[in-house]
């Protein structure tokens, strides 16, 4: 997994709440086996004029103007800005791979879905969760300020804005150490393998029918 | 101290580990797979040269991806066809128990955990999956994960996760003629919002919901995570016991009288406290239409659309315009003359012999409007297919004019041919009526089977009360 550490994005509005994963990465591209490749598809159905399927070009597929990812101003942003519940709906992570693909490494929100939140810090991403009235702020400096690029420090817990103002957000400790360091899951929780062969050998006296599983 | 409510007590069972700050290392007793969220897993645990540490505990299906039509040439497309191969491979490759598409017992992930008995009261139960909620219905705390947790899973039988906050969800009373889980599901999110478990697990409670069968109460709790919960659960009582007992992999014998004795306990304490708790009254819950994009966008039967000049705050009249916008409706249209193009009647959500029953009741001695282009009923599984063969409900449909498929997941997302085509408007028993769900430019109004049946026949909304 990759580090995050310091980032200076440029940052996007997606100005409507509750996005849900469908729309982030729409259904047909969960097809792939695959884990890459997902950002040239990342909302879909919002940036083409036409349907994609996945091994179709993206290449020369008609754009959708007013879509905010297709402005001239906003291309090349890592931050994606949005508002409330976002990530909703599915579990897929094919949503924080596409975002990640695409080049985005924080999103700020007012509240985000509890299992996307979790996918991202799997996947170097950095969910911010700050104050309605805060984000409301930010989207309209962005709006008005063309170039508008925000420094977020994970290790200091804060977003910085152009003017100097430093905004500081919450993230779990156990997350940030792991983001920060790049550190894999697996090989952590493998470090507790007595453990989990004490929880076992316990489990098979108390509840015996747990183990052994299905038969063909 | 005050007593513990099921979601402590579930967890309290399941703790392997926990660290300074409160992470739990959690112990996890049912992984069920499916082919589109596992792929990526299984071959990050061969990158890494891992192993699952417990196959028995995994059991795989297919369900998103296959056809609901003849089967006998096998998936035609090839993208499609490929994932389901992978998932059979690795199956294969690791000894987990799969159930493969030519078999009875495959259907939706959902449907075919309760069904055989794999999932069972007290446990903790996962899957790459976000309506795993489901599960909960027994007693069991069970929630969706991503990729990377699938294969965390495979890896080390545990998760890393921090208790949820808790909430009761109390109905009390009796729920009038006509009413089923599915409105209760769609009242309460009506009522708290598409965010409004987020962080929390939910527990179901109150005379309504002891008084629902178990198929009801999946159906309740597979919608957990349209309120924004990972988990919702019922607590285990004499229903959930009677359900699983006898189930193919339900323990047998004196496992059996082990397993009910812990079972019998696993519910909230009378004195538990919940960090939050709502009410609502059974007898007032109508039957319910969703009439936007996102299921809390929900009204009853004789409702109307609302308009959103009427919106609660700027954002929500934003939502609302947008949402009407997509799904080509009017501010104040009466709910009952919204007219459907398809009608969809499946789903991890109600696609139960239960489910199909009551599509049946009402589909019984009816013919699907002629306006309607197509009806069609897919089974929560083969044994759910077989099952309601068995009672002739096919033939009831079938003379109806409805369309009598194969099990999977179907036109719940529309990964496989079943689809709506830009601008068509759909009845359906699915869970998610988001922009494109469905098929894109496709419209979606969520209901209960009884009110889909309905609809099929009358072309138009209607209240099935008045039938
Ligand atoms: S039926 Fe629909 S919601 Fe349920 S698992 Fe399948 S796709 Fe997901």
């Amino acid at each position: 997994m990759n580090k995050f550490t310091v980032l200076n994005g440029l940052v996007v509005p997606l100005d409507r709440a509750n996005v849900d994963t469908d729309a982030i990465i729409p259904k047909q591209f969960l097809k792939s086996i695959k884990r890459a490749g997902f950002g040239p598809n990342l909302f879909d159905e919002w940036r083409y004029l036409d349907h994609g399927e996945p091994g179709k070009p993206n290449q020369g597929r008609p754009l959708n103007p007013d879509f905010v990812l297709n402005q001239p101003r906003y291309q090349n942003a890592s931050v994606l800005l949005a508002r409330e519940n976002f990530g909703c709906g599915s579990s897929r992570e094919h949503a924080p791979w596409a975002l990640e693909d695409y080049g985005f490494r924080a999103i700020i929100a007012p509240s985000f879905a509890d299992i996307f939140y979790n996918n991202c810090f799997k996947n170097g991403i950095l969910p911010i969760v700050l104050d309605a009235v805060v984000v409301d702020r930010l989207f309209k400096a962005c709006e008005t300020i063309e170039g508008y690029v925000l420094t977020v420090d994970l290790d200091k817990q804060t977003v910085t804005t152009p003017s100097g103002e430093a905004i500081r957000f919450e993230v779990d400790g156990g997350r940030k150490h792991r983001l920060l360091n790049g550190l894999d899951d697996i090989g952590l929780t493998l470090l507790q393998g007595d453990k989990i062969n004490a929880y076992e050998a316990r489990r098979r006296q108390e509840a015996p029918w747990l183990f052994g599983g299905p038969r063909q | 101290m005050s007593g513990l409510t099921l979601f402590q007590k579930l967890w309290d069972a399941h703790v392997v580990h926990v660290e300074d700050d409160g992470t739990t290392l959690l112990y996890i007793d049912r992984h069920l797979v499916h082919e589109v969220t596992s792929p990526q897993a299984f071959e990050g645990l061969k990158l890494a040269n891992r192993t699952p540490r417990r196959a028995d505990a995994a059991v795989a299906v297919p369900d998103h991806n296959v056809p609901t039509t003849d089967r006998s040439q096998g998936i035609t497309d090839p993208v499609s066809r490929l994932q389901v191969e992978t998932l059979d491979a690795n199956c294969a490759e690791y000894g987990i128990t799969e159930f493969k598409m030519g078999d009875i017992r495959q259907g939706i992930v959902h449907v075919i955990g309760p069904e055989a008995g794999l999932t069972l009261p007290g446990m903790t139960v996962v899957c790459g999956d976000s309506h795993t909620s489901t599960h909960g219905a027994f007693g069991a705390l069970a929630f969706g994960i991503g990729t990377s947790e699938v294969e965390h899973v495979l890896a080390t039988q545990c998760l890393w996760q921090k208790p949820s906050k808790t909430m009761l969800v109390k109905v009390e009373g009796e729920l009038g003629r006509g009413i089923t889980a599915k409105d209760i599901a769609l009242a309460i999110i009506g009522k708290i919002g598409t965010a409004g478990g987020t962080g929390y697990a939910l527990e179901f409670g109150g005379s309504a919901i002891r008084a629902l069968t178990m198929e009801g109460r999946m159906t309740l709790c597979n919608m957990a995570i349209e309120a924004g919960a990972r988990a919702g659960m019922v607590a285990t009582d004499a229903t959930t016991i009677e359900y699983v007992k006898g189930r193919p992999y339900a323990p047998k014998g004196a496992a059996w009288e082990q397993a009910v004795a812990w079972w019998g306990t696993l519910h909230s304490d009378a004195d538990a406290v919940f960090d939050r708790v709502v009410e609502l009254d059974a007898a007032t819950i109508e039957p319910q239409v969703t009439w936007g994009t996102s299921p809390e966008m929900v009204t009853t039967i004789n409702g109307r659309v609302p308009n959103p000049a009427d919106a609660p705050s700027d954002i929500k009249k934003q939502d609302w315009t947008r949402a009407l916008e997509y799904m080509g409706l009017q501010g104040n249209t009466p709910i009952a003359e919204i007219s459907v193009d398809k009608v969809f009647i499946g789903s991890c959500t109600n696609s139960r012999i239960e489910d199909i029953r009551e599509a049946a009741i009402v589909a019984k001695g009816r013919k699907v409007a002629s306006s309607v282009k197509l009806a069609m009923v897919v089974p929560g599984s083969g044994l759910v297919k077989q099952q309601a063969e068995a009672e002739g409900l096919d033939k009831i449909f079938i003379e109806a004019g409805f369309e009598w498929r194969e099990p999977g997941c179907s036109m719940c997302l529309a990964m496989n041919a079943d689809r709506l085509e830009p601008g068509e408007r759909c009845a359906s028993t699915s869970n998610r009526n988001f922009e494109g769900r469905q098929g894109q430019g496709g419209r979606t109004h969520l209901v209960s089977p009884a009110m889909a049946a309905a609809a099929a026949c009358a072309g138009h909304f209607v209240d099935v009360r008045k039938l």
